[in-house]
């Protein structure tokens, strides 16, 4: 039996694969894969969009159930109420302090959006068994750091419908569009500043933060 | 001409010896041996025959996946342990002061986690895109390395390396002022192939990126990028992904702020606004004095750094050197660097060495005949689209200094007569 390929001219066979290879690469033009079932993409779609909050699934939690899950899931290491263990984050406090010295940005303080909290504490807390609490906890964990920040009264339940219209105090002081570059330097060649005005405004040396760079890793412990 | 080609092949010679001498010190615990200490060491200079040279060294194979020689075994990623609350969450900075050339070898490539390194089974791991498609996809490494495969040299910088300098100088050191930089040959499939497999649907203008580590790290992306040079890679530098960078995939987005490059990349998602993850509205994002931030700040800006000398690598007495450092920049080429020995009052152009890559890091160097005085060292780096690197009095007179981010000052060594280094800032 003689194969499809014998029984197709040669010069027919040339101009089919021309035919192929000139097609503009469209859905499809490998056919490498399969297509993800609908219980597939479930799975993984647990996007969700910090301006409107699109993706929020099913359920919903309030802050006195968020209390006794934060005890349980997070306050090791942000605090009972969330005012961060060590060097974790503080997730409460902090607002009015963005144009000090010293600021403390936190969910109340500097977060955007509040669908945002929903999104990251589901897909990344707790931090070691991220992904693992339902959304209803979340929800209810959502509710109560809200409320740490006094945002949502005390009465407030977290859902879909919600979150999305919780005003985050400081949602207007960002800007999406990057102004950069907003420095202007010029490649000056000589004669750039004067000498006798260039002064060490301050250097490293003996401040006691640099670990070792030879030798075993530096833990900095005292010894 | 005699004469010079001696001096500068001592100084050479002096390079090479202190390299070794970064072992020597740190067993010894002392970082004063000098020339002496060399001297003394003569079992193997002529006209000794070194042990090596009269005995039968390993065969083939004794070290089936090869590793540096003993001897650089403190050449190493290091962490600054007060700068995060714990190593899972965490960066590790490459030891540039010990790397020759652009590419950073696979082991000292800078960590940044957001939970960890997940350890991922290429068998078990799949990448789906989907979304505003028009045919939703499912990808086994198989499938993905069946796509058409590009090579490329990129570098991947950190928005957050030398965020510790923005108030004033603070580490000592080049691994932890610069070292969360560095550079590899990337191999893989571009975006572009994989979303034109599944094709747009008109309405889609942002891809959302994701990771299979336990952060579930995501980041928003515009399209007209993710088309434009964005790789989806399971190779550096001719190898599979190190675990650290992502194996068995990831994202590489060339001249973006490293984290939008994910790792473990499992997740394509088209839409028509971005996500405003946590990762790029509570973090990755640069506050100003007026208490504004910026959001989606993703160009790496063009910036450069003096790697010899350093604090690590000090100047051994008054001759010639040569000057070398790294210029980089999201926006394409290099095109100059100038170095300046007096604090920036005078500047003299440097070489650029071949290769000169888009988005790649750049070497340069200068010889320089050191007088034995006191020296302030700087680079300064000019790229393609013509923006001068700025001083970080620049910077901070329009970025004041809590934007953590985004910090490609020029930086200034403070060389003493003695020839030690020190980070350090002018005004």
């Amino acid at each position: 039996m003689s194969s499809w390929a014998d029984r197709v001219p040669a010069v027919a066979m040339a101009m089919l694969l021309a035919a192929a290879t000139a097609r503009a690469a469209g859905p499809g033009h490998f056919g490498y894969g399969t297509v993800p079932t609908p219980e597939q993409i479930a799975g993984w779609d647990i996007d969700v969009r910090g301006s409107d909050g699109a993706g929020l699934p099913p359920g919903k939690g309030g802050v006195s159930r968020g209390e006794v899950v934060f005890a349980n899931q997070c306050a090791a290491c942000h605090g009972t109420f969330g005012e961060g263990e060590g060097r974790f984050p503080k997730l409460a406090g902090g607002q009015g302090t963005l144009t000090d010295d010293r600021p403390e940005p936190t969910v109340g303080s500097y977060w955007p959006f509040a669908p945002t909290l929903f999104d990251y504490i589901n897909r990344a807390m707790p931090m070691p068994t991220p992904h693992t609490l339902s959304s209803d906890d979340v929800y209810a964990l959502t509710a109560y750091i809200l409320n740490l920040n006094n945002i949502v009264p005390n009465d407030f339940v977290a859902d879909r419908d919600s979150l999305p219209n919780v005003r985050m105090p400081n949602r207007g002081n960002f800007i999406w569009t990057d102004p950069r570059p907003d420095t202007k330097a010029a490649a000056c060649m000589s004669a750039c500043v004067d000498p006798a005005t260039i002064t060490i405004t301050s250097t490293a040396e003996g401040k006691d933060l640099t670990p070792r760079t030879t030798g075993p890793l530096d833990d900095m412990q005292p010894k | 001409m005699a004469a010079r080609s001696q001096r500068g092949d001592a100084a050479d010679a002096a390079l090479g010896r202190r390299s070794v001498l970064g072992l020597g010190a740190a067993l010894t615990g002392s970082l004063a041996l000098g020339r002496d200490a060399f001297a003394e060491q003569t079992d193997a200079a002529p006209p000794s025959d070194a042990p090596w040279s009269q005995s039968l060294g390993a065969g083939v194979v004794d070290r089936p996946y090869g590793r540096p020689a003993a001897f650089e075994a403190g050449v190493i990623r290091r962490n600054v342990p007060w700068l995060t609350a714990g190593t899972e969450s965490s960066i590790s900075f490459s030891p540039l002061q010990s790397l020759n050339g652009i590419i950073t070898p696979n082991g000292l490539f800078f960590e940044r986690y957001h939970a960890g390194r997940p350890d991922v089974d290429p068998a078990r791991h799949r990448l789906m895109i989907h979304g505003m498609v028009e045919r939703p996809l499912l990808l086994t490494m198989p499938d993905i390395m069946r796509f058409p495969s590009v090579s490329r040299i990129h570098f991947i910088e950190c928005p957050a390396n030398g965020g510790m300098e923005w108030r004033a100088a603070q580490l000592n050191s080049l691994q932890f002022t610069h070292g969360m930089v560095s550079c590899a040959e990337w191999t893989g499939v571009r975006l572009s192939t994989l979303i034109e497999e599944v094709g747009v649907r008109k309405e889609a203008t942002w891809a959302m990126v994701e990771g299979a580590d336990g952060a579930h790290m995501n980041r928003s992306l515009p399209l007209e990028k993710c088309l434009d040079d964005c790789l989806v890679v399971y190779a550096q530098n001719g190898e599979a992904l190190r675990p650290e960078q992502g194996y068995p995939l990831r994202l590489v987005v060339p001249g973006w702020e490293g984290n939008v490059s994910i790792k473990w990349l499992r997740r394509i998602k088209l839409g028509d606004k971005p996500w405003f993850s946590r990762e790029e509205t509570a973090k990755y994002t640069d506050l100003m004095p007026d208490g504004t931030s910026r959001g989606f700040t993703w160009l790496i800006d063009a910036k450069s750094v003096i790697t010899f000398p350093c604090p690590e690598k000090p100047l051994n007495g008054p001759g010639l050197y040569e000057i070398r450092g790294l210029a980089w920049t999201g926006n394409g080429k290099v095109t100059r660097v100038d170095v300046s020995v007096d604090g920036g009052a005078n500047w003299t152009t440097a070489q650029l060495h071949a290769p000169v890559l888009s988005k790649a890091l750049t070497r340069f160097s200068l010889p320089w005949r050191w007088d034995g005085k006191p020296a302030l060292l700087e680079s300064r780096v000019t790229d393609e689209t013509g923006y001068v690197q700025p001083t970080i009095t620049q910077l901070r007179a329009k970025r004041g200094t809590n934007s953590i981010y985004h910090n490609n000052a020029i930086q200034t060594w403070q060389v003493k007569a003695d020839g030690s280094v020190f980070d350090v800032q002018l005004g």
